[in-house]
C-alpha cells in the first residue's frame, strides 16, 4: 500500500502555478508544480492559503483533480458568490505566480486502485472534482474495477469536465451519467434532483458490494447517503465529504 | 446559513499536528459511545476555532485553535482515536 | 514565514475608527460552532445562580415586562470583521441584576446548546452589557443568537453569547468555551485581546 502522504508532519510550502484552464464561466483549473510534492492518493485534498501585503490571511480547502503521475498537481476552484479565497483563485492568480499550499491531507476519501469491488462516485455541483481525480486514477492505472459516475449539476454549462467525461466514458467498464436539476440540453430529458429512482436505476445495487463515494455541498451529501442507506447500501461503504460555501477559522 | 461540514476538511490542521491521518481514525464518542471513521463528524468552521461534533448526539469531540505562536488541541470529548499500527 | 499572494487584498479593510486587526464588514456573519438551537419562546428561561447558590429565573414574558432600551453599538468579532452601529432591542443586565444579591466578581454565561463564556461581573453591569431579543427592528433570528442573546459590545463578539439562558456567578474565573481554548480570558477588541497572554 502507498503509505506516501501520511506519514509525516505537514506544514505549509509555495507551489508555483504553470497552468490554468476555463472549465466553466465560473471554474478554473490551476496546474501546480510544488516542491516537495510526496504523491497523492485520488481523493485527497490540500488547503490553500492567501497572504494579504498586511498579514491578512484566509485559508481554504480544495480537492486534488488529478491523478498522481509524478509531475505537476492539479485543483478544479468553482467560484463562490462573495466568496473571499475562491474568486482570486479562479479570476487573480495568474501563470507564474506563488501559491502557498498544505498537502496532501486526507486518508479516508480516497480510492486507491488495489482496493476490490466496483466504485461508485456520486456527485454535486463542484463535489465531482475529487471523484474526477478518482476517474483519472482509475483509468491511468487500467483498473479492471467497474466504476460509474452520477454527476449532479444545475445546467449543461455549468458540467466541468464534459469533454474528458465522454471520452472516459468509452471504457467498457466506466459508466458516466449527469443529472440537471435546472436545466438540462434536450427538453425531453428529465430535470430534478437525485433521488431513490434514479439511484435505483443508474447507481450499482448494494448486492454487488460497491464502495461508494458522495461529495459535494453539505445538504446535498446528506440527501444522498440517506438515499443510499434506505435503498440498503451499509453505510460503512458509503464514504461522504461536504463541502460549503463557507469561510474558515484562520 | 450556517451548516457544518465534516472531518475531512479538518485533515490540514490536524496534519500539522500528527503524523498519521487521523481523518480515517476510528473515533469514539465519551458521550453517547457512537464510534466510526472521525471524517463523519460534523465540523463547524465558521467558528474562532475548528470544532468537530458527534454525528449521534452533537457532543464536542475535538477542537482545534491556531492562534500565531501556539495550536491548542482539546481532545476530552473522545474516549478514543482508533489509529491503525500498519 | 510565508509569502505574499500577489493581488490579493483579502476582505476590504475600510474605515479608520475600528480596533487593530479589524475589517468592517456590511454584511452579518453567522459564526457557529455547533448546530443551531430553535428554542421555542414559551419554553425560553433565564437564570441567574449566585455565588451562594441562589437561584432567580425568568421566563419569557417576565423578560418582556422589563423595560426595553434600544442599543446601537459596534460589534468586534475575533476572526476580524466589525459591523458598525447595529441596532438592537433588549433588557440592560443592570435591570436583570438589580434584585440579585452578590458580591461575586465573575460570571460565566451559559447558552442553550451547551456553549459558555466568561465575564467579569463589573462588565456585564453600569450599561454596558444586554439581554438582547430584536436586531433591526426584527426578533432575533435563530442564527444570530435568538430568541435572546448577550449583548457586551465592548469586548469581541465570543462574549455575547447566543442563545443564552443563564449566568453563573462566582468569585472565582470559571473559563468559557473558547477561553479554555487558547483565546483571551478578557477580550478587549481595542488592546487585541485575541488569544491567551496578549
Amino acid at each position: 500500500m502507498e503509505r506516501t502522504a501520511i506519514r509525516r508532519r505537514l506544514t505549509w510550502q509555495v507551489a508555483t502555478v504553470v497552468d490554468v484552464r476555463r472549465e466553466t464561466s465560473t471554474a478554473r483549473t490551476l496546474v501546480l508544480q510544488v516542491p516537495e510534492w510526496p504523491g497523492h492518493v485520488a481523493g485527497q485534498h490540500l488547503d490553500v492559503r492567501l497572504t494579504a501585503p498586511d498579514g491578512y490571511r484566509a485559508s481554504r480547502s480544495y480537492s486534488i483533480a488529478s491523478a498522481w503521475t509524478g509531475d505537476t498537481i492539479e485543483l478544479t476552484v468553482e467560484q463562490v458568490p462573495d466568496g473571499e479565497v475562491s474568486p482570486y483563485l479562479v479570476e487573480v492568480l495568474n501563470v507564474g505566480d506563488p501559491l502557498e499550499i498544505r498537502g496532501p491531507v486526507g486518508g479516508w476519501f480516497v480510492w486507491k486502485p488495489e482496493q476490490p469491488g466496483p466504485v461508485q462516485l456520486i456527485g454535486g455541483g463542484s463535489g465531482v472534482v475529487p471523484l474526477m481525480a478518482m476517474l483519472r486514477a482509475h483509468s491511468a492505472a487500467a483498473s479492471t474495477a467497474p466504476v460509474r459516475l452520477l454527476y449532479s449539476v444545475r445546467r449543461p454549462a455549468s458540467v466541468i469536465y464534459a469533454d474528458e467525461l465522454k471520452k472516459l466514458a468509452m471504457a467498457d467498464n466506466v459508466g458516466v451519467r449527469l443529472r440537471y436539476t435546472r436545466e438540462a440540453p434536450a427538453p425531453e430529458e428529465q430535470v430534478g434532483r437525485v433521488d431513490a429512482e434514479l439511484l435505483d436505476h443508474v447507481a450499482f445495487e448494494p448486492s454487488v458490494s460497491p464502495t461508494t463515494y458522495v461529495c459535494g455541498p453539505t445538504p446535498f451529501v446528506e440527501a444522498v447517503a440517506d438515499l443510499l442507506v434506505a435503498a440498503g447500501h451499509d453505510p460503512a461503504t458509503v464514504r461522504t465529504e461536504r463541502f460549503g460555501p463557507t469561510g474558515g477559522p484562520r | 446559513m450556517t451548516t457544518h461540514l465534516d472531518g475531512n476538511a479538518a485533515a490540514g490542521a490536524l496534519s500539522e499536528l500528527f503524523t498519521v491521518d487521523i481523518t480515517a481514525a476510528i473515533a469514539r464518542c465519551a458521550g453517547c459511545a457512537q464510534t466510526g471513521p472521525f471524517a463523519d463528524t460534523h465540523l463547524y468552521v465558521d467558528a474562532p476555532g475548528l470544532v468537530a461534533r458527534c454525528p449521534g448526539c452533537d457532543a464536542v469531540l475535538l477542537r482545534v485553535v491556531t492562534t500565531p505562536t501556539d495550536t491548542y488541541l482539546d481532545l476530552r470529548g473522545l474516549t478514543y482515536l482508533r489509529v491503525p499500527n500498519e | 514565514m510565508g509569502i505574499v499572494s500577489p493581488g490579493f487584498a483579502g476582505r476590504r479593510r475600510e474605515g479608520t475608527n475600528l480596533p487593530p486587526g479589524q475589517y468592517l464588514t456590511h454584511d452579518f456573519p453567522v459564526l457557529s460552532a455547533g448546530p443551531t438551537p430553535h428554542i421555542r419562546t414559551e419554553h425560553w428561561e433565564f437564570t441567574v445562580t449566585t455565588e451562594t447558590g441562589e437561584v432567580r429565573k425568568w421566563d419569557w414574558a417576565a423578560l418582556l415586562a422589563l423595560p426595553a432600551e434600544e442599543i446601537t453599538k459596534d460589534i468586534h468579532c475575533v476572526t476580524r470583521w466589525s459591523k458598525l452601529e447595529t441596532s438592537w432591542k433588549g433588557v440592560s443586565l443592570d435591570t436583570v441584576l438589580a434584585d440579585v444579591e452578590t458580591g461575586a466578581d465573575f460570571a460565566l454565561a451559559h447558552s442553550y446548546g451547551g456553549y459558555t463564556t466568561n465575564l467579569p461581573l463589573d462588565d456585564l453591569l453600569d450599561g454596558q452589557a444586554w439581554i438582547a431579543y430584536e436586531y433591526d427592528g426584527e426578533p432575533l433570528d435563530p442564527e444570530h443568537g435568538g430568541p435572546a442573546r448577550l449583548l457586551v459590545p465592548h469586548l469581541y463578539f465570543w462574549k455575547s453569547a447566543k442563545w443564552v439562558r443563564g449566568l453563573v456567578l462566582s468569585d472565582t474565573e470559571d473559563l468559557g468555551f473558547w477561553e479554555t481554548a487558547g483565546y483571551h480570558e478578557y477580550g478587549d477588541p481595542w488592546r487585541e485581546q485575541r488569544y491567551a497572554g496578549d
